[in-house]
């Protein structure tokens, strides 16, 4: 008994750590998607980007792991900017198959400029000494980097959702997914709403992927590999929400997590089948608006 | 998505066509070998590492084909699907008229090439590929790189020889898993040890804690944990460790993919003192190893490492240039595989091999190997030899 107590405990806290990385990378994905609309596939190349700076810094240069991090960030951020400016912004309430051959485009070509800049190898991030190891609590003992990464995703989650609810910008925000028009009509300046939106956005995927890289590793084809898990967290969670992407973040890591290990041959196609059955019944998300 | 690498290549394929044509040059013989490689999709690492170790050999040794004759190698990217190296497989040898094909990392991806080599009469030198029935399924398929087989039943053997008496497996589920599987699995059971349960995870993977947590529940003496090495090896570590596996006190061994040389700099210190079964180590000191290594690190920098899959790549181009210089260029498919399946080398960087001309199969030294810290690096440390080794299930299982 204890020993399948010691298991779930295990499952749970893995799958934890497993979900924050999954809700960081794909919150700004889903509040994009439902504020301006835009099928953003490469949602993960901004990830991407986060993990090669870091693992680059850290690997290359020797920079501080806490620097590196908001270094990856902001990469992550300030690539979006021209991106959205240059391409995206055209792409607004057009056709959804123009913005998804658009995005798998950039996938494709992120996978041949990293190959190209990083190679085919995968960058490896080794975390600083005191996140490495592990630390015992309640008699039982859980890695330290995992543990960070579940303090990280709570910390973030609550820093969004009051940004989102306390400051004028969230506001701001919150009108344009309700009612892109009115807000218009009442002075905001959506445009360059868009812009910051989308710049927070694959900030934190940047930084999702910086923090991540021990999980989910970088490799070329990182925008490519994980993005049906992230598209599976926006579309379970529904759009334009903070709160919907972490419920199903949550619910897909550690579901993920536990159906691997109760059922290890058929536990990878689980989440597949929750994702259907989920989407059956509430078709535009858990927290979606109808 | 055609990696980049190959631009360069076919300007120079184009160059190589022109300056032919614009000479005129009558005795100019090019033999034309297709590469069918996954530069894209997720064994693009291995593949790189292979590609690597045939453009290293091919380049050095340019300068020693015969008067007149030179190599074109035409490189094609499978993108880790098995339908897409077929039609490839096709072009090369209806279109681009390849004499020899070559390459190819996966298992699937060779199973569905294969059958075209018989009817075309075009041999395929398989620098990867493990699958161990792939040399039966078209007799113009020969092996430079190994069998799963013949590291994975050592190395169940050699964990019921330490007394281990219960076991566990754990597998990637396509073929070349499979195999890892049902060898360990034979060479432990028949060394008297004992199978708790076998698992096969998904071919893409990101995270291994749920699979390996089931093995720490079990608590057998050994796991076999294999997975088809580049990063998927270092993800399998870090589960490894943050699960503490080591420390409750359960063996692990594996094939050399669990521990990929160029991937050892990014585990930490989990794998000290893993044993795993491989056909070759960075760290062995054969000379011809230390040449090799040196050459290496001349073309590609000091950080690069090569690993198993660039000495299958250029142990393959060693087999073909030997045909080439031996024929001169002029060989039949037929001559081809006859002259590829008795082919020897005593010198290869992983010690001597040869080809076993009933089963065109590699033949080669399997060596146990300890993961040491030298010189403040971990290296896969050869600590014993099983000399020259034919694959097992070939052997338990003959052709009808």
């Amino acid at each position: 008994m204890t020993g399948a107590l010691s298991a779930a405990v295990s499952i749970g806290f893995h799958g934890l750590a497993f979900a924050m990385v999954l809700y960081l990378i794909s919150v700004g994905l889903s509040v994009t998607m439902g504020l301006m609309g835009f099928v953003n596939l490469a949602h993960g190349v901004f990830a991407m980007l986060g993990g090669y700076v870091m693992t680059s810094l850290m690997n290359g240069w020797g920079v501080p792991f806490a620097l590196a991090l908001a270094a990856a960030a902001l990469a992550g951020a300030a690539a979006s900017i021209p991106l959205e400016r240059l391409l995206y912004r055209r792409f607004y309430g057009g056709e959804e198959l123009d913005q998804v051959l658009l995005t798998m485009g950039l996938i494709f070509m992120s996978v041949a400029g990293a190959t190209h800049l990083w190679g085919p190898l995968t960058q490896h991030m080794q975390p600083p000494g005191w996140l490495s190891g592990h630390f015992d609590l309640g008699g039982r003992s859980f890695p330290a980097y995992r543990s960070f990464l579940i303090v990280c995703g709570a910390v973030l989650v609550t820093a969004l959702w009051l940004g989102l609810e306390r400051t004028r910008f969230g506001a701001q925000v919150r009108a344009a997914v309700d009612n892109l028009r009115m807000a218009q009509s009442v002075g905001i300046n959506t445009s360059r709403l868009f812009m910051l939106t989308f710049a927070l956005g694959s900030g934190l995927a940047g930084l999702g992927g910086g923090l991540g890289a021990d999980l989910l590793a970088i490799s070329p084809s990182y925008a490519l590999q994980y993005l049906v898990y992230f598209i599976i967290v926006v579309a379970v969670g529904g759009l334009g929400s903070i709160r919907g992407p972490f419920v199903a973040a949550l619910l897909i890591g550690v579901a993920d997590t536990a159906f691997k290990y109760l059922l290890p041959e058929l536990g990878a196609f689980f989440i597949y089948a929750l994702t259907m059955a989920l989407l059956l019944w509430r078709p535009q998300g858990l927290f979606g608006r109808a | 998505m055609l990696g980049n690498a190959l631009r360069p290549r076919l300007l120079a394929a184009a160059a190589v066509l022109f300056s032919a044509s614009a000479f005129g040059a009558a005795e100019a013989q090019t033999v034309k070998i297709g590469i069918i490689n996954s530069y894209s999709g997720f064994v693009a690492q291995a593949a790189d590492e292979m590609q690597k170790g045939i453009d290293l050999y091919a380049k050095l040794h340019e300068k020693d084909l015969p008067p007149g004759v030179k190599v074109e190698l035409i490189k094609r990217d499978d993108t880790s699907n098995p339908e897409t190296g077929k039609r490839l497989a096709q072009e090369l040898i209806t279109r681009d008229q390849v004499q020899l094909l070559a390459g190819v990392v996966l298992s699937p991806v060779a199973a569905a090439v294969a059958p075209l080599t018989a009817e075309a009469k075009v041999p395929l030198v398989l620098t990867n590929a493990a699958g161990v029935q792939l040399t039966r399924l078209s007799p113009y398929v020969v092996r430079t790189s190994f069998t799963l087989w013949q590291q994975c039943d050592p190395i169940g053997k050699w964990a019921a020889e330490q007394g281990w008496k219960t076991g566990f497996t754990e597998v990637t589920d396509f073929i070349a898993g499979h195999d890892s599987e049902n060898a360990f699995v034979k060479g432990f059971t028949d060394g008297g040890g004992k199978i708790l349960d076998s698992v096969r995870y998904p071919m893409q993977n990101p995270d291994f804690v749920p699979f390996v947590q089931r093995v720490k529940d079990a608590h057998p003496d050994v796991a076999f944990l294999w997975v088809p090495a580049q990063t998927q090896a270092t993800a399998m570590m870090n589960a490894i460790r943050d699960l503490g596996l080591r420390e409750a006190g359960i063996h692990i061994v594996s094939a050399q993919d669990l521990l990929p040389d160029e991937e050892l700099p990014k585990m930490g210190d989990t794998p000290l003192g893993l044993i795993t079964a491989g056909n070759y180590s960075t760290a062995a000191d054969r000379p011809a190893n230390k040449a090799f290594l040196a050459a290496w690190s001349k073309e590609y920098g000091d950080q690069s490492i090569p690993d198993f899959f660039s000495v299958g790549g250029w142990d393959g181009m060693t087999a073909i240039f030997d045909l080439i210089k031996q024929t001169k260029g002029k060989f039949t498919g037929d001559e081809a595989i006859a002259f590829l399946s008795h082919w020897k080398n005593p010198d290869s960087p992983r010690g001597p091999i040869e080809i076993d001309p009933n089963t065109r199969d590699i033949v080669q030294n399997i060596y146990i190997r300890e993961v040491k810290k030298i010189d403040g690096r971990l290296a896969n440390v050869e600590i014993a030899t099983i000399p020259m080794v034919k694959d097992p299930w070939k052997e338990l299982n003959p052709p009808k």
